[in-house]
Parts: structure tokens; C-alpha cells; sequence
């Protein structure tokens, strides 16, 4: 069983007496550090948390309660060179989403060639045929992915997904520095920790960079967001606040002859770049879901004229569809020309008659998901799962199987959690973010360490248990002791 | 500054102020209440129903006008949308969607204030209704204080111009439910009743003391209707509030380079009010002038909105 057997980032593997000796420091600091005194740490963080309003039903208490994602005291570690292998593998993979996503929406190189199925992609409700032609500024698509990995080994990364729409979390990944730095400064004297605190810059630059054309001044770059309503309002407006960016809703835009505007006190205001947070589905009635209230009217015709440009694109959900996923090594070796270097998880198509057959036959090893899942929602988790799970999904997957993908069970790495009965081992995830722009790709030394703290669980989703964690990336650059 | 943050900010000045002000109403009216000794009648309650032009829409209820019941309705009704629970309702979601527009003090004390209602279903005894009225005050008194601590910049104009206008027509409205009161010129109070009543507008105003201190004579109703219209030196005075609202409209210009019809109407009746002193009130009519005030008002209120372009 995984959580047993399974390898520490701090610790190492079980039973190996060499353990993780670059990470000795930090497990003296968990070991001597007493459980009181990291619970209250915790407790600090979180209420910090809580008055930032970070939860989102923050404002009634006895919602509240329930809605704070919990923060781990414990930090995550990578050291210098882990990081610059990661780093290279993602703007590999994110490299390749783009030009996957330039090639569907314009040539279709990579369908004539029969790297992937036709009918997968042109069929796929992700896939926006209204958008064919979209020629965006540098042919970027999705300007900002949140690729989700695993580790099972001091070695062994896998991409679990990418998240190519409107990937979330961000947030937490800098107020989880600052509270860390609040908290225990203790150890960033000892490691040295590569700073996050750019992320807005770096990610204004990428909005600015990307502006349709040439303007006089900087151009002008807004985030939309759903309203205060959504989940993740939090997010939005401390990001818009952050860059000193207007954080505007629907009814704030207008477009006018192709072109976007803002309604300010002083007229309107052309808009050259919208970092949206609004999904696909909703961002233009006259295009998608008439219905929405949610949306701008004539925004996808003035993206299509080339007069504003959407962040991300609309239309990346092609690219990290899971039935698209499996795809993924053949993907990256087509437009990369090597070998992809974070691989995949290996993956059961169930819609081929010969994987499902497998699937079918090992219930109880695999994880099975939807393909149009997410959340955690729509997932069996064979070896955890009970015999009445199996068989309700055994009947979804024999009447439906193009809905759904399997993997085997990974035994995902391990960080030191602080629990009720002191520190103990809880699997993790890890979403790091990845700007691309005109100038290329920056990926911030950090990102979102998601962590299961239901003892032995592998669901790391907020909604159903999950925490997080402070990501630290050292530098090879030695600490300086003397401050 | 986007159109809809300015008229968030504007309007979360105006529902404070106005939850403000009932909360002052429901108390001066439980004190009048308290004093008279007679418990039939057109009471306090009934005159604090018009205040708050509230009497229609309560008798749509079918509720009987009794103080518990109008209480209710001026304090916790979610149906009256302009009782306290209502206004501090408005408030707060209109903070909510511009939150980083707003200290975090300004921010707390709105929230405090609604979380204090929260889960009220009725106001109870007349001890408990001041209880709830008076956590009330302290926390608008709160967001006047976070106010004062705010950068000076356009939200903090357009909360205080959503307040200034606000504040007019509420002292404008609760004169003109008691006009009928107003006696000649030197005529001193009559009885103890009209003394209490006078005292009632007074407390609703906050101006008591101020009274005392600017006329340093008895109650005298023309004195009264003075210095609620006329005297600068009262912040709820029409005439403080008309200078208020210039002041905040200057600075959004200032910071803008933009005046417009606002600006002109505002001055106007500034002018207007400069030019005005108590005597040709009274010629004209104390009822027709408030009236005049009122659509004046609300003539400004429409072009601020279609100035900033959020009306």
C-alpha cells in the first residue's frame, strides 16, 4: 500500500539509512521543533489567512470554518538541481501545448500526419471549431499553465495533468510564502531559498507582452473575473492588485466595432489585454452559452480581428483534455523533436476496445477517471476503493468507456505533515506555474504543493481533504551565515 | 477608476449613512416613545414610519402599527429595503465586489455591523432594540473613523459623496415630517409634548448640545428649522451636506481633470443656500423649500451617476 513503502522528499526511501542527507537541516528543525509549537505556527498562519479573507466565505463565520483550505506548517523542498530538471522538462512540455494548440486551430499538421486521431480532436467538445484561423499575438495560446506532477522516486517526476484554461492557486503559493516567512524565519536563514515574490511582475510582463499591436503607452491589461460570488474571488483581486491592474466584470466592458472598452469615470478606456477568469463556456453569449450573464458580448469577434488578446487563449481546453493527455509523449517528441523529458503517467484509453479490456480487469489496481473530470469528482481509486464502488464504475466504463481513461495506482512521494498525533508522512502533488510571452517561457521557482492529509490518501483536492503546503526551491548559491 | 467601483464606493457611503441615520431614528423615536404619556395616537412609531417614508409600504404588511411591529420592519425587515438590515445588506455586498478599493478598518466595520445583525429575527424589548441600535452606531462610527484613515483619493470621495447626499435627504425628510410643528417667529415651545418632539428632531440629528451652544436660548422651533437648514457649523445640516458634497466633487475633479453637470448643480444650490437665510424660508413656505431641496437633491444624485457613468 502506498504510504507504507512510499519515498519522502525529506526523508527518503524507508529503510534506506542514507535518507535525503542535503535535507538534514530541515528534518533536525521538524524533529526538535516540539508539535505545540508548529501547531501554533499553524494556527497563526491560518487565522492570518482567515482576516486576508483568502477562504472565500470568509465573511460569515460558520461558513468559514469549513471553507479554509488548510495550510501545513511543514515545507516542501527541491534542491537546485531537481528544480532545473523540472524546469527544463515543463518549458518543454509547455513549449509543445502551444505549438499543439497553434497547429489544431490553424494548420492541423499533426492530424494529417496521424500523430493524433482526427475525430479525438475535431470531435472533442473541448475543441472550438469557431476558433479555427485564431492566429494570436506570437502564436501563444495558453500564456499561463498549471502542470500538475507526481514523484514516486529521488528521480521519478510524472505530469499527472496540465492545466491549460485557467489554471488556479497562485495565491496560495505567495501567501503561503509570506506566512512561512512570518513564521519560521528560522529557516530561510538556514537554506537558501530562491524568492517567489516576482510572480506578478513576471506575469504583468507576460500580459503587456503579448498586447495585439504596438500601442503609444503600456498597453492596457485587465482581469476579468465572474464576480465576487466565485470561489475564487480572492485570487483575482489579489492578482489584479498585485499588478495594478483594473479587476473588472462583464458589465465593465463593452465592445465597440471589434474593439474592447472599459467604462471608467473619466469615458472609456480601450482595452488591449484580458487575463480572464472566466471559463470558455461563458466569456461571449453571442459565441457560447447565450445565457450567460458572465460574459462580453463580441469579445471572441474582437479577439478573432486580432484587436485584444484573451489570457489564455479561448480554446486551450483542447490541449489538456485527458483523452488528448495520453497523446501528450507523442505530442511533445513532434513539435520538441525529442523525447519528452517530464513523461506521463501511463494511460488506458478505454475507448480502445483492447485497454479497457485491461482496465476492466484490473479495477482494483487502476485509477480511473473521467475524461472531462476534474476536482477529484468523477475518480476510483482502485486499491482504496470498495467492492460497490468498483462495480458501479465496472457498469459506467462498459456503457460509456470513450468517457473515461485509466492509470495505475502510483505510490506517491511523501512530506512530514503535521497531524493530530504529531508529524507523519502525507502524499503530495505539485503545481508549478509557467508563464509563457513573447520573450519566452518563465516558470517562478515555486508553485502550489498540495497535500492529502487523510492518512494513505492520494487525493490531494481541496474540496475533499487536501492542504497545502510552502514550496522552497533552494539555490545552489551558498547562504551567507553573516546575514 | 472603473465606473461600477466608483458606484459601489458611492453607494456603500450612501446605505451607511442611511443605516446611520435610522439607527439614531429608532432611538430619539424609543425616547419620544419613553416620555409621552400617552400610548394611543399618533404616536412616536407612526412619525418615525414617515421619517423614514416607510408608512405605505408597512401598511402593504397588513402588519397593525404597533412599536414592536414598526420596530421590526425600520430595523430587521429583509422585505423593507430600506431598513437597517437592508442597507447594511447593500453595503456589504457593494464592498465585498470592491474590497481592495477599501481599507481593511473601512472594510471590518461594515462587516462587524452586518454580522451583528445576522440571525435577528425580531428586535424584542425597547432595552434590547437599544442594545442592537447602539452596536449599530458604534460600528458605523467605526467606518466614519476607517474613513478619516483613508488615503485621500477618489474612493474616499466617492464614499463621502455618496454620504453627503444621503445625509441631505434624510435631514430634509425628517424636517418636513415635522414642519406642521413649526410655530411663528419667537414663538416659544407650547407644551411638553411639542418640547418633546423638538428635542426627538434634535436627537435624531445629534445636535442637542449643539443647539445649546449656538443659540444659548430655549427651544425655539425657528431656531430649530435654522439650524438644521442653514447652519454649517451642524455636519447634518442641508447646508453642511451641500458643501460637503462640492468639497468631494472638487477632488474627484482635481484628481480627474473632469467637472460637469454635477459640479454646476452642486455649486448652484451652494450659492443658493449662501443667498438663503432663514426669514424667506418661512415666507416661501418651510414645506415648499424642503420639497424644492429634496428634487434638487436627486436632481444632483442623477448627475453624478451619469457623470462618473454609472447612473
Amino acid at each position: 500500500m502506498p504510504g507504507t513503502s512510499a519515498f519522502d522528499e525529506i526523508r527518503g526511501t524507508p529503510g534506506d539509512p542514507t535518507g535525503r542527507p542535503e535535507f538534514a537541516g530541515l528534518s533536525d528543525w521538524i524533529n526538535t521543533t516540539p508539535a505545540a509549537e508548529l501547531d501554533r505556527r499553524q494556527k497563526a498562519a491560518e487565522s492570518a489567512f482567515r482576516q486576508l479573507g483568502i477562504t472565500f466565505a470568509v465573511y460569515g463565520e460558520d461558513e468559514s470554518a469549513e471553507r479554509i483550505i488548510p495550510f501545513d506548517i511543514v515545507p516542501r523542498v527541491f534542491t537546485a538541481r531537481e528544480w532545473s530538471n523540472l524546469s527544463e522538462g515543463l518549458v518543454q512540455r509547455v513549449e509543445s501545448i502551444n505549438a499543439f494548440l497553434a497547429d489544431v486551430y490553424g494548420p492541423r499538421k499533426i492530424l494529417a500526419d496521424g500523430i493524433v486521431p482526427e475525430e479525438l480532436v475535431l470531435g472533442n467538445p473541448q475543441f472550438r471549431p469557431v476558433l479555427a484561423g485564431a492566429r494570436p499575438p506570437h502564436d501563444i495560446f495558453a500564456h499561463i499553465c498549471g502542470i500538475d506532477l507526481v514523484r514516486t522516486g529521488p528521480d521519478d517526476f510524472w505530469v499527472l495533468e496540465d492545466n491549460a484554461r485557467t489554471p488556479s492557486g497562485v495565491s496560495y503559493m505567495l501567501e503561503n510564502r509570506e506566512a512561512m516567512l512570518r513564521l519560521c524565519p528560522e529557516l530561510f536563514e538556514q537554506f537558501a531559498v530562491r524568492p517567489i515574490d516576482s510572480y506578478p511582475d513576471s506575469l504583468l510582463e507576460t500580459l503587456q507582452s503579448v498586447a495585439p499591436r504596438p500601442t503609444g503607452n503600456a498597453p492596457v491589461c485587465v482581469l476579468l473575473t465572474p464576480g465576487h460570488y466565485n470561489s475564487a474571488f480572492y485570487e483575482h483581486s489579489f492578482l489584479a492588485d498585485s499588478m495594478g491592474i483594473e479587476l473588472v466584470e462583464a458589465a465593465d466592458l463593452e465592445v465597440d466595432d471589434d474593439h474592447v472598452w472599459m467604462r471608467t469615470i473619466e469615458g472609456r478606456v480601450k482595452v488591449d489585454v484580458i487575463y480572464r477568469r472566466i471559463d470558455d463556456d461563458y466569456i461571449d453569449p453571442l459565441v457560447f452559452k447565450p445565457d450567460s450573464l458572465l460574459g462580453v458580448p463580441g469579445l471572441i469577434a474582437a479577439y478573432m480581428a486580432g484587436n485584444v488578446a484573451l489570457v489564455n487563449a479561448p480554446g486551450t481546453g483542447i490541449a489538456d483534455d485527458k483523452a488528448i493527455y495520453s497523446y501528450m509523449p507523442e505530442i511533445v517528441k513532434y513539435y520538441s523533436g525529442g523525447e519528452a523529458k517530464l513523461p506521463n503517467v501511463e494511460t488506458y484509453r478505454c475507448r480502445e476496445p483492447q485497454q479497457l479490456k485491461y482496465t476492466l480487469d484490473n479495477l482494483e489496481k487502476l485509477v480511473v477517471k473521467l475524461v472531462d473530470g476534474s476536482g477529484g469528482y468523477g475518480m476510483l481509486v482502485g486499491p482504496t476503493a470498495t467492492r460497490e464502488q468498483i462495480e458501479t464504475f465496472r457498469a459506467a466504463l462498459i456503457a460509456e468507456p470513450q468517457r473515461y481513461i485509466a492509470q495505475p495506482t502510483l505510490a506517491l512521494s511523501t512530506v512530514p505533515t503535521l497531524t493530530e498525533k504529531g508529524v507523519a508522512p502525507r502524499h503530495v502533488d505539485f503545481r508549478p506555474f509557467v508563464l509563457s510571452g513573447a520573450k519566452g517561457v518563465t516558470i517562478t521557482p515555486g508553485g502550489l504543493t498540495r497535500v492529502a492529509l487523510i492518512e494513505g490518501s492520494l487525493v490531494v483536492n481541496s474540496s475533499q481533504g487536501g492542504g497545502t503546503k510552502d514550496s522552497l526551491i533552494l539555490s545552489d548559491m551558498p547562504v551567507k551565515k553573516e546575514g | 477608476m472603473l465606473s461600477r467601483t466608483a458606484s459601489s464606493l458611492y453607494w456603500i457611503g450612501r446605505y451607511v449613512e442611511r443605516a446611520e441615520f435610522l439607527a439614531r431614528l429608532m432611538e430619539a423615536t424609543i425616547r419620544l416613545d419613553a416620555l409621552s404619556p400617552r400610548t394611543d395616537g399618533p404616536g412616536a412609531w407612526d412619525s418615525a414610519l414617515t421619517v423614514a417614508s416607510a408608512d405605505h409600504d408597512f401598511d402593504l404588511t397588513g402588519e397593525t402599527r404597533s412599536p414592536l411591529a414598526i420596530s421590526r420592519y425600520l430595523t430587521l425587515s429583509s422585505s423593507n429595503p430600506s431598513s437597517i438590515r437592508s442597507c447594511l445588506d447593500a453595503a456589504r455586498s457593494n464592498a465585498k465586489s470592491v474590497r481592495t478599493a477599501l481599507s481593511r478598518d473601512a472594510w471590518e466595520a461594515i462587516n462587524r455591523a452586518w454580522l451583528g445583525l445576522r440571525g435577528r429575527a425580531t428586535t424584542g424589548n425597547s432595552q434590547t432594540t437599544l442594545n442592537i441600535i447602539e452596536s449599530i452606531r458604534a460600528e458605523t462610527r467605526g467606518f466614519e473613523g476607517a474613513l478619516h484613515r483613508m488615503l485621500r483619493n477618489e474612493a474616499y470621495s466617492f464614499l463621502g459623496l455618496g454620504a453627503a447626499i444621503e445625509r441631505a435627504d434624510n435631514t430634509a425628510r425628517l424636517i418636513d415630517v415635522k414642519y406642521h410643528l413649526l410655530l411663528p417667529e419667537g414663538d416659544r415651545v407650547g407644551g411638553q409634548l411639542d418640547r418633546d418632539q423638538w428635542t426627538t428632531i434634535l436627537h435624531t440629528v445629534s445636535a442637542v448640545t449643539a443647539y445649546r451652544w449656538l443659540y444659548s436660548e430655549g427651544l425655539k422651533p425657528w431656531l430649530v428649522a435654522e439650524l438644521l437648514c442653514l447652519k454649517r457649523e451642524l455636519p447634518r445640516s442641508l447646508a453642511a451636506s451641500a458643501d460637503e458634497a462640492i468639497t468631494h466633487l472638487n477632488s474627484i475633479g482635481k484628481r480627474t481633470g473632469l467637472q460637469g453637470e454635477a459640479d454646476r448643480l452642486a455649486r448652484l444650490r451652494h450659492n443658493a443656500i449662501d443667498r438663503t437665510t432663514i426669514d424667506t424660508i418661512f415666507a416661501k413656505g418651510l414645506h415648499e423649500w424642503l420639497i424644492a431641496f429634496i428634487d434638487e437633491n436627486a436632481r444632483i444624485h442623477q448627475a453624478i451617476g451619469s457623470q462618473f457613468r454609472f447612473g
